[in-house]
């Protein structure tokens, strides 16, 4: 990894947002700050022809303060890409309707033009994806797709960006950046290429980066290192992150805060201690109780969630977790539990897993 | 990059001659062969013998066929025999060479001016009056026959209307001179400009009825082609990065989109001939589908030879032209 001084040394007068974030951040672990994002009520619908109007998300809420780190974490289809890409102004332009507000920094993401989303798209929020590959466009080198952000939202000529884009692929770990300026998509390894996604995100230094799924699609080992260069990097330059996961052992090394969505709802969210040290829906108890833990007893078996997300209730009437619950009773069944918070909690469930000790 | 054309140029050698072979072999098996073309049926067989002998046609056959490779290769074809007699094929191939590029020029160059952005703008707004029109009118561009198509447009514009000459490459009354036989180029060179823009009214018509199939198939597979990268995660990626719609449209999109339509343009410049055949005719347009027709039509085996070989060479060197494009557009290719 090269050292984030040169960098910003080479690149003056641009960290000073950043710079305020961190303080920000501090001061957020020590309570109160203003958030950076806030969602509340975020719904979205498909609407299919021929088919019943789909809630992927059904009045999704949260918020990230300037520097925190925030996980969304669910099983598949439970609607984290749709909630991303509906903050980020990316769902498709037609067979959709999106609700709620989406506060950045105060104003209504939801409520701007096409042309005010794209100013603020790659330059004050950016976005990393799942599969690194077809995340890149195959004909154009790597050096153009980190420049014509630059250029876009800096006003840099290409000329201009060139170095700075070079910088950005040396900051990320990517060995001889010279050459891989050059290089198109298909000559790079799979963790290079996500790292390279990560320099173009990085490159206007947004205050919030969303990253979906950004190492499922890579080996174990490239997984952590990936991991860890965004832990670094959000560290060093004050960046809010999103962090899109189903993998609770990814939000466990990186996130401040954690949001358990089930069926298109927030179950449960707690500061990631609290939460990982007692969860209380029993959702996040066997999301739990099903990663690999290097300090389990020898022998101890994985429980996995019995069924899938096919069994659910719709959430309008009952719990949609109830007929895969470990612990249901009768009110599960017949009315949909509220999202109570107490105490930098949020929980919604009927019957909760008893508090230990 | 060098020896990738390298490698296509020996293909197309190997295309050529399996090609020489069976053009060969066809010739050989004309009824009644070249000999009764020429004498007729009712040869005696002494001439029989006396012409084959001539010919060559009593050597073996695999002499026949080196030999027949030689005077190929020296551009010997030997002269017309019904088309203009008398005078070399090759000559009048290259006599009418001119008239057909000129033609199917301007005939891509429509096709590919109004069929690239349409299928762009029809696929971005999938469903749309635009789309579906654009669609039926790609549709009647494949069905309408060709032969069909240039009539109708030379009764209407050309007859009826009188807005554009009916038929011929210059009009009777100008007098315009001759330098490469591209007549619209010889005009600008000559600055004789009302010479040029005669010929370019002359091409109108032509043009049209001759673009009418590559058009909807290049629209087709444009629109196609942006509807599958519309749906690729880059394009979600470039718009992450807030880009404009200009750049997104043609550095992600189009440049992505243009690969298959590439070899399309190349597989419809390579089918373009048997277009020009129709539309030549309708037109009297005097180029290389006219000779075609006519050599065909009265047997004249020398110029009908230097047609096909040409044809195919067209079409092989055309598909070069494409590989090498696509070369150009994706480095995926070009690193292998
Ligand atoms: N464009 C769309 N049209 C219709 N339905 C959609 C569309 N995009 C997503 N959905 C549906 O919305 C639901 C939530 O999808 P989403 O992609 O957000 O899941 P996810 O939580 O990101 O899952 P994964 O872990 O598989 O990425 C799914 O049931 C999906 O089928
Ligand atoms: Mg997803």
């Amino acid at each position: 990894m090269s050292n984030a001084t040169a960098s910003s040394t080479t690149d003056p007068g641009t960290d000073t947002t950043n710079v305020a974030d961190r303080d920000k951040a501090r001061r957020w672990r020590e309570g109160g700050s203003e958030p950076l994002l806030r969602v509340r009520d975020l719904r979205v619908t498909f609407q299919r022809q021929g088919a019943e109007p789909f809630e992927a998300v059904q009045g999704v809420s949260f918020d990230v303060h300037p520097g925190q780190t925030v996980g969304l974490v669910g099983e598949s289809g439970c609607g984290k890409s749709v909630t991303s890409l509906a903050i980020m102004g990316l769902l498709p332009e037609r067979g959709n309707k999106v609700s709620g507000t989406v506060d950045y920094e105060g104003t209504n993401l939801l409520e701007l033009s096409d042309q005010q989303m794209r100013d603020k798209r790659g330059k004050d929020i950016a976005m990393v994806f799942q599969d690194p590959l077809s995340s890149l466009n195959p004909v154009i080198p790597i050096g153009l797709q980190v420049t014509e952000v630059l250029e876009r939202h800096r006003g840099m000529s290409r000329k201009a960006a060139t170095p700075v884009a070079r910088e950005l692929l040396d900051r990320v770990g990517i060995p001889d950046p010279d050459r891989r300026l050059r290089d198109y998509p298909h000559q790079l390894s799979g963790g290079m290429r996500q790292r390279a996604l990560i320099a173009i995100a990085l490159a206007c230094q947004p205050r919030l980066l969303i990253a979906d799924e950004p190492t499922t699609a890579l080996d174990v080992t490239i997984q952590a290192q990936i991991l860890a260069l965004l832990k670094e990097l959000v560290e060093e330059t004050g960046t809010a992150l999103v962090m899109i996961t189903h993998d609770l052992g990814v939000v466990a090394g990186l996130c401040d805060e954690v949001n358990v969505l089930y069926g298109g709802r927030i179950v449960e969210r707690g500061d990631r201690h609290d939460l990982f040290a007692q969860p209380r829906h029993p959702y996040t108890n066997g999301l739990l109780a099903s990663i690999p833990r290097m300090d389990a007893p020898r022998g101890q078996r994985l429980v996995p969630i019995p069924g899938s997300v096919s069994d659910n209730l719709p959430w309008t009437s009952a719990c949609a977790f109830a007929p895969r619950c470990s612990q249901p009773i009768e009110v599960c069944t017949q009315k949909m539990p509220e999202l109570e918070e107490h105490h930098q909690r949020a929980l919604r469930c009927f019957n909760p897993v008893e508090v230990s000790r | 990059m060098l020896r990738f054309i390298v490698r296509r140029l020996v293909q197309m050698v190997g295309v050529l001659v399996v090609l020489s072979l069976l053009l060969f072999l066809w010739l050989r098996s004309l009824p009644g062969g070249t000999v009764s073309a020429i004498l007729g049926e009712r040869a005696t067989p002494q001439s029989r013998a006396a012409m084959e002998a001539q010919f060559g046609l009593d050597q073996p056959i695999w002499v026949q066929y080196g030999k027949f490779v030689g005077r190929v290769l020296q551009g010997d074809f030997g002269p017309s025999t019904s088309v203009l007699p008398g005078t070399d094929a090759l000559t009048i191939f290259f006599q009418r060479l001119p008239a057909t590029i000129e033609l199917s020029f301007f005939a891509m160059l429509i096709a590919i001016a109004l069929g690239i952005p349409l299928g762009y703008f029809a696929a971005r707004r999938r469903a749309s009056l635009l789309d579906n029109a654009s669609v039926i009118f790609s549709l009647v561009g494949i069905a309408i026959p060709v032969f069909f198509l240039a009539f109708l447009l030379k009764y209407v514009f050309a007859i009826k209307l009188g807005w554009l000459p009916v038929s011929g490459r210059q009009s009777g009354d100008v007098d315009a001179t001759r330098v490469t036989g591209f007549f619209v180029i010889d005009g600008l060179i000559t600055r004789e400009f009302d010479a040029s823009w005669d010929a370019l009214k002359h091409l109108v018509l032509p043009s049209i009825a001759l673009a009418s199939i590559p058009f909807a198939v290049i629209f087709r597979i444009t629109r196609a082609s942006v509807l599958d990268v519309l749906d690729e995660d880059y394009i979600r990626t470039a718009e992450s990065k807030g880009l404009t719609n200009r750049v997104i449209r043609g550095r992600h999109i189009l440049r992505n989109a243009m690969l298959p339509v590439t070899t399309t343009i190349g597989l419809q410049i390579g089918a373009l001939l048997a277009g020009a055949v129709l539309t030549e005719r309708v037109f009297s347009f005097g180029g290389l589908g006219e000779a075609l027709a006519l050599s065909f039509e009265r047997r004249d085996y020398p110029v009908l030879q230097v047609l096909i070989l040409a044809a195919a060479a067209i079409y092989v060197l055309v598909n070069l032209l494409v590989d090498i494009m696509y070369a150009v557009i994706d480095p995926r290719v070009r690193t292998r």
